[in-house]
């Protein structure tokens, strides 16, 4: 039972020359010219153009006023840069029943999100931990239920998880979505910190309880530290994942902490009279903008985050 | 003895609440659901034994059988069209392009979105009336037509068009670190012999590269299951229950519909549905490479 090892496919190889095989299927020498070269480019060009244009229309159309969205031309560029209904989005759209714009939505996503994030990573990497290096009982088991809890569908275990919830106490509440997404991160991320620390030398924590090291001794001073590269991609890997999600904010949050997502869909697709396009194009761009952002500065990480999601029995 | 049981008794301890949650939710909570399938079950839950009557009905609901159907339609296309699609931009972008980084970054990009806001994108991108349809009718094609998004035939194929869009750049870059990961070696030999590229990727590269479409169809599986958000933002399930996916049914029947027991079923169905398409599949996986 493994976990894939993160891959790093965006980091390029520097200083190894790739293939340049369209070229050598056509015999030509120059590269820019020969025919397969010109497909290849071509083929890239189109995909890219698939891949660009839906942010390319959310951006212009957040920009537009509704007059010209209205006159068609969806692609054109806006006559005038016009960030009003950003503001609209941001501070008066109406989400539902209250009028309060968008920024609802992302302080309650980013009080679900710091929460969740700590805790979850915290408590993952210390199960880890006792899993890797220390004589737990039935080690292998508990791995084994983990793996299977990274793929049960969420739909099957909600409704006895809102009993569960409720019995408690939590149920539409921020503790209550704060728990909810520590338990369903916590087999993908106990996996990935349980095969980063099996992957350390066992001398190390051997030498460490030889000079009177204890469990937590040694997981704050030895493991922690070392496990900086992990630490991100699990980082990575949560933030995007609470930042994103939408069906457990919707069934656990509550009422009055319904993530930025929930709010999202409730202001594009519960909305009364004329669909304010601009407004709605602005709110999802608001929306997407924080993952967006982690992605650009995360680079490769970002990928061996998603991979590392990425289990193989 | 007694000093190694204290030894390790932090690290039991601390493993307890993980056991716990797997226990309960991974455990109890799915068998749970397993046995109100099998009961009478409706708004509140309700223990008493019903057999099958449950499935019964599920499966001579019309808008289950249209959800079921639209699983396997939505899945088979998803999971194919991000396969190709992402082998070949791995594999074009592997042969010493210019700009690398600029198309890795574009195709790779719309992974950081949730599938509320690709839906929403998708959806303002495909309506009919100020939409794609519109530019190319405005470019002078006047007889276009692309108003799959309202058809109820067709609205299903838009879910893929945005799902692919969202997922294949994931795939890309497994692929793409397979790429890498091959020995050029092979590249020097079959130059040699005369074998040509194409039947190089064919017979020689894909192979190669198993493990890496086996960790792309788990994750892609995983998304299929995970659609709920995206019939939400994207089509509302419509029009009419046209696009509707298993996952939308039982979130509605659990919560708004208030019928628990057929939720139930359709949520057991949903999981060994995707336990069937996976399990055997990642079963020959593992044997494949004991051997």
């Amino acid at each position: 039972m493994t976990v894939l090892k993160p891959t790093d496919a965006s980091a390029a190889p520097t200083g190894r020359r790739s293939l340049d095989i369209a070229a050598w299927a056509t015999g030509s020498q120059r590269r820019f010219l020969s025919p397969g070269r010109i497909g290849l480019y071509a083929f890239l060009i189109i995909s890219a153009v698939y891949f660009a244009i839906p942010l390319y229309v959310m951006v212009v159309t957040s920009l537009k006023t509704m007059d010209e969205i209205r006159q068609g031309d969806l692609l054109a560029l806006p006559n005038a840069l016009d960030f009003s209904a950003w503001v609209r989005a941001w501070s008066s759209a109406c989400t539902g029943l209250t009028c309060e714009g968008i920024q609802v939505g992302f302080w309650n996503s980013v009080q679900i999100l710091v929460p969740s994030l700590v805790l979850s990573i915290f408590i993952s990497a210390l199960t880890g931990y006792a899993l890797a290096m220390w004589r737990v009982p039935r080690a292998g088991l508990i791995l084994g239920l983990l793996l299977v809890g990274g793929f049960i569908p969420y739909q099957v275990v909600i409704y006895p998880l809102v009993l569960i919830v409720s019995n408690l106490g939590l149920y539409s509440s921020l503790p209550g979505i704060v728990l909810i997404h520590i338990v369903f991160g916590l087999p993908i991320l106990t996996l990935i910190f349980r095969n980063y620390y099996a992957s350390m030398p066992p001398e190390l924590i051997r030498a460490a309880r030889v000079d009177g090291g204890g469990f937590f001794t040694i997981f704050f001073w030895i493991a922690l530290p070392m496990s900086k590269s992990i630490l991100v991609v699990a980082l990575i890997l949560q933030m995007t994942g609470i930042w994103n999600d939408f069906l457990l904010g919707l069934i656990f949050a509550g009422r009055e902490n319904l993530p930025m997502t929930v709010q999202l869909n409730n202001l594009v697709n519960t909305t009364f009279g004329e669909r304010e396009y601009n407004v709605n194009m602005a709110a999802t761009m608001l929306t997407a903008i924080p993952p967006l952002v982690v992605y650009f500065l995360s680079g490769r990480y970002f990928v061996r985050g998603i991979m590392a999601g990425a289990v193989k029995g | 003895m007694l000093a190694k049981l204290r030894r390790d008794l932090p690290a039991k301890l601390t493993v307890t609440p993980a056991v716990l949650v797997a226990l309960i939710v991974f455990v109890g909570c799915l068998l749970w659901t397993v046995y109100i399938s099998f009961t009478g079950s409706r708004l509140l839950p309700n223990y008493e034994w019903a057999a099958f009557a449950q499935y019964e009905r599920l499966f001579a609901t019309a808008r289950w059988q249209i959800a079921y159907s639209n699983m396997f339609i939505f899945g088979v296309l998803f999971i194919g069209i991000c396969l190709v699609l992402g082998f070949l931009l791995a594999v074009a972008i592997d042969q010493n392009i210019r700009a690398e980084g600029v198309f890795r970054t574009v195709f790779l990009y719309p992974l950081s979105m949730s599938f509320v806001v690709t839906g929403l994108a998708w959806q303002w991108f495909l309506n009919p009336t100020l939409g794609l349809q519109a530019v190319v009718r405005d470019l002078g094609f006047e007889d276009f037509v692309f108003d799959w998004l309202v058809r109820g035939d067709r609205a299903i194929y838009t879910l893929v068009i945005a799902a692919v869009w969202q997922a294949s750049g994931l795939v890309m870059a497994i692929m793409l670190a397979g790429l890498r990961g091959i020995d050029r070696e092979i590249w020097r030999a079959t130059r040699i012999d005369g074998v040509h590229p194409a039947r190089v990727y064919w017979h020689i590269v894909l192979p190669m590269l198993r493990p890496m479409v086996l960790t792309a169809v788990v994750l892609l599986a995983i998304a299929v299951v995970k659609s709920y958000d995206l019939v939400v933002a994207m089509t509302r399930g419509g029009p009419g229950n046209a696009s509707d996916l298993p996952a939308r049914f039982v979130i509605d029947h659990t919560f708004e519909r208030a019928n628990l027991g057929l939720a139930a079923a359709g949520a057991v169905v949903m999981l060994v549905t995707m336990a069937a398409a996976v399990v055997p599949y990642l079963y020959t996986e593992m044997r494949r490479r004991e051997r």
